[in-house]
């Protein structure tokens, strides 16, 4: 006969001295934690309010420029420099770490309406209304001048008058060509005091222009006549040209498939584009109530900012219809420019009420050093949470965002509108013999035509 | 042929140890799984069919690493009794069991007689570390059953019927004469919960924090002890009972009924879950298996029997009485009757319970209450001469969990255990049958309502307006030539909705069986007249 029964000695289970750590003991077997699968939930369910309660995403106001804010361009090589250009030809490099300017720009005599900086990070071009186009040193920044005490102001490189004012400039990636938007598509060069190129097509204002971050030679612009227009600098004329029902306020290549781009448009709708398929959108995003004045994709390619002129900053998931975040303060007016930061964690708009917002890309993320252990936690909120987003009570708090009124109802009011469309469209297809009237889906609607 | 040979010699020369282990492992995991894995045989959708696989392999690789923590990391093993040759394990005495194993396991056999204030129910701490006593003559304590210290004794001067470890040890609820209160460890009365009246039974859900009672008048009360709120309360209707438990598995509370019915109950609804008919004769005792799809009863009419819950079914019928039932951790069943203990047993796992160890105690002695201590080998027994307590091997979960139940729990890992969970406290509205519903998709019963629903439907709208009382008006208003016509059109106007969809519905009938004739068939001088479409 053999007998034994548990027995456990307090030595073996308990620390030895009291700075040791606690001893932990797992056992795995679902029979010791009944009904899980309800703790999940109500854990899911904590975690989505505890977003909600740490839900802050505004960062801070950088303030310093005196008229509205037309354009902002990244630094490539530098993760906290950005350049914001104003309307009274003001320009500015900040550093979003401390949030304050680190030198000025000054030359511009009327609205600075384009900026970009090449790849490297030390030339940074502007063109405005004045039909100059300004190429300048960028500084270096270096260890020892970080504490800002001196505003330095700088001189332009070089001026290139022209012939016609400007609207945007781009500059190509890892190359020394820049393309500016003004009566029509000029290419330049760093060197030389007269573009080296143009593109024309029809006799509208190009708004914006846009190089492909894959493709350097490929170039995307939007023009006043409604149009999307494609060009290769290699070819001598346009390659595509597609013609919407409204027109395109700004571009931007998706970095991660640079097939695609996303156009902000003017009807307050946002879509994107396969270059190679312009009959027919991708996906039109739409929750902004008025004209889309800039987009600016993540560096992850997932997601996407727009501002908008209905005062407020959203974050698109690049194939999601809705946007999944709204950002807006009492004292943010119209947006006209929006950038994701370098590494993806931070938003920053610029508007006309003068100054430049610092937004977190993710309202409730956790900023400063996370530790293993928090870093741990918040993975099992983000897994849990992804697992029960479904339900609807977690949905429901997942999803609810305070709007300002005069959004709320004119998105109400929109609602209306496109639900009585829908109705009447209804009503006439089932009132008229079959198959005589057709709908075209949203993703074909709003384009007229496409040219080769 | 030769080399196929060769592989086959292969294959049967890796080390049988090896194979072993790798079968012993698979078996194992099966308990992780959790159920089987998705049938993605008929889908269609490429995507979510990657994504659903990508899932079903990382479940498989977490299920294995628990498989092999569990056969490499475990720092205890499980007791047994091995009876060599005819003996029976049955046979098997206390007294030869204290001689075979350690002297701090042989502590644990032990009798305390305390015959003034008998007889006696307990509790243990879902640790186990700890257990409380309630004299029906008013003796209350709390002992610590690792160095079997007295925490705190106190004499209540009034009937206790039942007590209960809340949360952790420094809570306990007693039901006493009127009303049950609860107190902290120091003795202290904290709470006395009037609402629950003269209490019989007492049981905590320790997830939800809910503390269920049933008192003399057959009414099954829910308290939730973070709020002070009344979950719920409900007269059952069938008289009177002492006999509750929780099943651990899903929350739900049972009731056994002298009619000889068990009831399931949820906080959320006033009827019961299921009211099944056990026995000819009142129900005595009821007990639950931690896996949930177990449950053992036993009556008046001298059967003990145990039931699949799956398929609400007897599997096996044992004759006896039993006062008191209680199933251990790893799933042994002791029945309590006189001053008589047998643990039975499922040998097999095939679901056949059958004799493992029995206990007799001193002639005259009164069982009225088993329970087994959590993560031990030890029944304790309450009884009316006192308290003793028995060592049955193998009862016991080895292993325990540091942050499910820890008996070595300090302090400050108490004091952080309980805020955990309380912010994981679940709502009532999840106790329910099957606790893995939730987060599933409820199908719905049919996709159309048949037509005898809709008329059934239809005609309890009548009845409802029918049985509306109109407002009393006056100057001649009410008049019941006024008030006919009134109820008529109230009438009509219920029967509408459903008298058009039907109407709605044959429309449609109609038109599609002519557009199925359209085709052809039509005489030809009708031809012209059919409606044609525009060509496009």
């Amino acid at each position: 006969m053999k007998i034994k029964v548990i027995s456990r000695s307090t030595e073996e289970f308990t620390r030895e001295r009291s700075q040791d750590l606690q001893r932990v003991f797992r056992n795995y077997d679902p029979i010791l934690r009944p009904q899980e699968k309800a703790v999940e939930y109500v854990r899911a369910l904590n975690a989505v309010k505890l977003d909600k309660i740490f839900a802050r995403p505004f960062i801070g106001a950088m303030d310093g420029h005196v008229d509205a804010i037309s354009c902002m361009a990244k630094n490539p090589s530098q993760l906290k420099e950005v350049f914001s250009g104003s309307m009274d030809g003001d320009i500015r490099l900040w550093d979003i770490a401390a949030r304050r300017t680190v030198c000025q720009f000054p030359g511009h005599q009327g609205a600075v309406r384009g900026l970009t900086a090449s790849t490297d990070g030390r030339i940074l071009v502007s063109c405005g209304t004045d039909s100059t186009v300004r190429l300048w040193n960028v500084p270096v920044a270096s260890f020892g001048d970080s504490d800002g005490s001196i505003k330095t102001t700088i001189e332009p490189a070089s001026v290139y008058v022209w012939k016609n004012a400007f609207c945007a400039v781009d500059h190509q990636w890892d190359g020394e060509h820049f393309a500016t938007g003004g009566a029509q598509v000029d290419i330049w060069n760093h060197n030389r005091s007269q573009p080296v190129n143009s593109f024309v097509w029809g006799s509208d204002t190009v708004i914006s222009v846009r190089f492909n971050p894959g493709e350097p030679n490929l170039l995307a612009s939007s023009a006043s006549d409604r149009s999307i227009n494609l060009y290769d600098l290699r070819m001598d004329t346009p390659v595509r040209k597609m013609i919407m029902m409204t027109k395109t306020n700004s571009i931007a290549w998706n970095p991660m498939e640079p097939i695609n781009f996303t156009v902000a448009n003017e009807d307050g709708y946002c879509y994107s584009y396969d270059s190679r398929k312009l009959g027919e959108a991708k996906c039109v995003h739409k929750d902004h109530v008025s004209a889309v004045m800039d987009i600016d994709y993540s560096p992850t390619g997932r997601e996407f900012v727009t501002g908008s002129y209905d005062r407020t900053v959203r974050i698109f998931p690049y194939n999601g219809g809705h946007s999944r975040e709204i950002y807006h303060t009492k004292r943010m007016q119209r947006v006209f420019c929006v950038k994701f930061s370098g590494d993806g964690s931070y938003v920053i708009s610029g508007s006309d009420d003068t100054n430049l917002r610092l937004w977190k890309a993710k309202a409730s993320e956790q900023l400063g050093v996370v530790l293993p252990r928090e870093k741990k936690k918040h993975d099992y909120h983000e897994a849990i949470k992804k697992r029960y987003r479904h339900l609807p009570e977690v949905n429901r708090i997942a999803r609810h965002r305070h709007l300002p009124r005069p959004i709320y109802k004119a998105s109400s009011l929109l609602r209306v509108i496109a639900d009585a469309k829908k109705k009447k469209e209804e009503r006439r297809k089932a009132h008229s013999a079959p198959g005589s009237v057709t709908t075209k889906p949203l993703r074909k609607r709003r384009i007229i035509r496409e040219v080769e | 042929m030769e080399e196929t040979h060769n592989n086959d010699a292969l294959s049967n020369n890796k080390p049988s140890t090896e194979q072993d282990i790798a079968d012993e492992l698979e078996l194992r995991s099966k308990k992780y799984l959790r159920g089987e894995a998705a049938n993605l045989k008929g889908l269609k959708d490429k995507k979510l069919k990657s994504q659903l696989i990508a899932k079903e392999k990382l479940y498989g690789q977490s299920a294995k690493a628990a498989a092999q923590a569990e056969k490499w990391i475990m720092p205890s093993e499980g007791g047994y009794i091995e009876a060599e040759g005819i003996e029976k394990t049955y046979r098997i005495k206390q007294e030869t069991i204290a001689k075979e194993v350690d002297i701090s396991s042989s502590r644990n056999q032990y009798d305390i007689t305390l015959p003034e204030l008998g007889p006696y129910t307990i509790d243990f701490t879902s640790s186990g570390r700890y257990m409380a006593i309630g004299g029906r003559k008013g003796h209350l304590a709390i002992m610590d059953m690792m160095n079997l210290s007295l925490i705190r004794e106190l004499q209540v001067r009034e009937t206790v019927r039942d007590v209960v470890f809340l949360h952790n040890e420094l809570f306990f609820a007693a039901a006493q004469r009127k009303y049950p209160y609860i107190y902290n460890r120091d003795g202290t009365e904290l709470h006395c919960l009037k609402e629950h009246g003269s209490v019989l039974r007492l049981q905590f859900l320790e997830n939800h924090f809910l503390l269920a009672s049933t008192n003399k008048f057959g009414m099954l009360l829910y308290q939730d002890v973070t709020m002070g709120t009344i979950a719920g309360k409900y007269r059952t209707g069938l008289g009177r009972t002492n006999v509750m438990e929780l099943n651990p598995y899903n929350g739900v509370v049972s009731l056994g009924h002298s009619a000889g019915t068990v009831t399931m109950w949820k906080p959320t609804s006033s009827s019961p879950l299921v009211k099944m008919l056990c026995h000819q004769g009142p129900v005595s005792a009821l007990a639950f298996h931690s896996n949930g799809h177990l449950m053992a009863t036993a009556g008046v009419d001298k059967k003990i029997k145990l039931w699949d819950l799956r398929k609400f079914e007897a599997f096996q019928t044992l004759p006896g009485h039993a006062n008191t039932l209680e199933f251990s951790q790893k799933g042994l069943l002791a029945c309590g009757n006189g001053s008589y203990i047998q643990v039975l047993r499922d040998v097999s796992g095939a679901q056949n319970y059958s004799r493992y160890m029995t206990h007799s105690m001193v002639k005259g002695y009164q069982i009225g209450k088993l329970a087994f201590r959590p993560y031990e080998d030890v029944l304790g027994i309450g009884h009316s001469m006192g308290l003793s307590s028995i060592l049955i091997p193998g009862a016991g979960e080895p292993n325990f969990d540091s942050w499910v139940a820890n008996p070595f729990e300090t302090p400050k890992q108490r004091r952080e255990k309980e805020i955990r969970s309380l912010l994981d406290k679940l709502p009532p509205e999840t106790i329910m049958l099957d606790p893995s519903k939730i987060g599933t998709v409820k199908y719905s019963k049919t996709e159309k309502p048949t037509a005898q629903e809709i008329e059934a439907e239809m005609e309890a709208a009548v009845e409802a307006v029918k049985g509306k009382k109109l407002k009393k008006k006056t100057k001649g208003r009410s008049k019941a030539g006024k008030i006919m016509p009134k109820k008529q059109d109230a009438i009509a106007n219920a029967k509408r909705p459903y008298l058009e969809q039907k109407i709605q519905e044959e429309k449609n009938l109609a038109k599609k069986k002519q557009k199925t004739n359209e085709g052809g068939e039509l005489p030809k001088s009708l031809q012209r007249f059919v409606h044609k479409k525009p060509s496009s």
